[in-house]
């Protein structure tokens, strides 16, 4: 993964360092900096959406009121969703990365 | 403020010329933290903003830092934005310098150049300005309140400029010129404000229909791009203060180039020097060429970006040249200007002999017999091909 400009785009960076646009994030990958990545057991979930609400990077996916997994592209894999998960519940866990 | 009008002339000191100017060009912010000895141009400022006289939105802060901070601020909202310090003042804006050049905002300062603490001094040198030589903001140099007066409305116009796009300082001397009242010729309001234009920027934080990001974080991939792009309109900067000066001088009659030459073409030994002590010495100059001597001078205007190709030009025929420097740059090998004006000459075949002269340090009198005296040791130098001392204090 890589977010290396190419040699006509850094002839075009935008003057100042300006970020011309908004909602650029989303494009930025942040996945790659992940050493552990969360997984979830959907039968202790409750959909009490701790994770979602203290996830810092917005990589909790949610559809329908239900949690539903990871936006793997931005997880950087900080464990906060685990820790925040309620301890009577612990349905999220942090693992190695396979990949 | 005490405006006379005396034969188309008006009397003013510097501060009260720069305030005035600022009324004229009407900026949309000023933030702002008064210091000696600029403070008559806050003084005189607020007067203009309390009285309605400017539209300007003026904001009194707690600190340099945080004057520069919301200049910075601001100016990326879209907004044309001036202040004004000195010294200490300038010091403490130093971190905020780098991010407004860096980020290519075109805010206009007036440095009234006093003295860096320590020992504590509230008169001029120009140790303030040269600590800031190197971040990224254009340095323009007065010699007279009719020049700063000037300077200020082509400082905006080359900040602001397509192809430059930084902040830019105006310097004059602390006391000497801020305090020192000289008859000037005013421009008018009408001018004013046809030759400064409206200020048109390409990007604002209050556009809320185009979302934009000042300030994001760089790394290696990109940083030195943004600062390769910072020192290319530097570089352009020299060429566009040479254009915007030549329409100011169309339009107003006053002209003003890179640098100022004085009885220099035809001299064999002369001084570099910044700002009012110019002044005196072109006295010593036409002193000494009663005398059949051959003297001159050479004042840059421009320091930032710094117009070296011209100034070896103009200093290439001489047989030996005194750099005068207003600071110490505290290296042991002379001071700022002098390192610039040595390197600058240093491509020529056959070059002058340089010195370096460090004079008037907090606020310390140059007189005439100073200059007299500095121009002996150049004719010696240029009649020895020798320099007996590369770097020295006079005035002490």
């Amino acid at each position: 993964m890589t977010n290396k400009p190419s040699k006509a785009d850094k002839n075009h960076l935008p003057l100042g360092g300006v970020i011309p646009k908004g909602g650029t994030a989303h494009d930025y990958s942040t996945g790659g900096w992940r050493k552990l990545t969360p997984s979830v057991d959907k039968s202790k979930c409750t959909n009490c959406m701790i994770c979602w609400v203290m996830c810092p990077d917005s990589a909790i996916i949610v559809e329908d009121a239900k949690m539903i997994g990871f936006d793997l592209e931005h997880c950087k894999g900080c464990g906060i969703c685990a820790v925040e998960c309620p301890d009577k519940i612990s349905a999220i866990k942090m693992e190695e990365d396979k990949s | 403020m005490a405006i006379t009008g005396t034969k188309g002339a008006t009397g003013l000191t510097g501060n009260t010329a720069i305030a005035y100017a600022m009324k004229q060009i009407n900026p949309d912010v000023a933030p702002v933290y008064p210091i000696t000895p600029s403070t008559g141009i806050v003084e005189d400022f607020s007067s203009y903003v309390a009285d309605g006289a400017v539209d300007t939105e003026l904001i009194t802060v707690e600190s340099e830092h945080s004057a520069m901070s919301a200049c910075i601020g601001a100016c990326a909202a879209g907004a044309r934005v001036m202040t004004a310090t000195s010294s200490q003042g300038l010091a403490l804006m130093w971190e905020m310098l780098y991010i407004a050049s860096g980020m290519r905002l075109p805010i206009v300062l007036t440095d009234v150049n006093r003295a860096l603490s320590a020992p504590i001094n509230i008169h001029c040198d120009h140790s303030d300005s040269m600590g800031a030589r190197d971040s990224g903001w254009i340095q323009i140099y007065s010699e007279t309140v009719q020049e700063a007066y000037d300077n200020l409305f082509m400082a905006v116009r080359i900040a602001e400029h397509e192809h430059v796009l930084l902040p830019a300082m105006v310097c004059m001397d602390g006391f000497i010129t801020s305090h020192a009242i000289e008859n000037i010729n005013l421009i008018g309001d009408d001018s004013v404000r046809e030759f400064v234009g409206e200020y048109k920027p390409a990007h604002s934080l209050l556009d809320t229909g185009n979302p934009i990001t000042y300030g994001a974080m760089t790394l290696p991939d990109t940083y030195i791009t943004f600062k390769h792009q910072q020192s290319k309109a530097m570089a352009a900067a020299k060429d566009v203060a040479v254009e915007i000066s030549a329409e100011f001088g169309r339009k107003f009659g006053r002209n003003y180039g890179l640098f100022d030459a004085y009885r220099l073409a035809d001299a064999e030994a002369a001084i570099v020097i910044l700002n009012s002590a110019a002044g005196t010495s072109k006295v010593a100059v036409d002193e000494l060429r009663k005398q059949g001597k051959k003297v001159g001078l050479l004042r840059p205007r421009l320091f930032r970006p710094f117009p070296f190709e011209e100034i070896t030009g103009a200093l290439k025929h001489l047989k030996a040249v005194a750099v005068l420097d207003r600071v110490d740059s505290m290296n042991a090998f002379g001071g700022p200007l002098f390192n610039e004006v040595r390197s600058a000459l240093y491509d020529l075949e056959k070059r002058p002999k340089v010195m370096s002269r460090i004079y008037g340090l907090g606020g310390r009198d140059y007189k005439v017999a100073d200059a007299v005296g500095a121009f002996e040791e150049v004719l010696k130098a240029a009649a020895t091909g020798r320099v007996e001392t590369l770097q020295k204090y006079i005035t002490l």
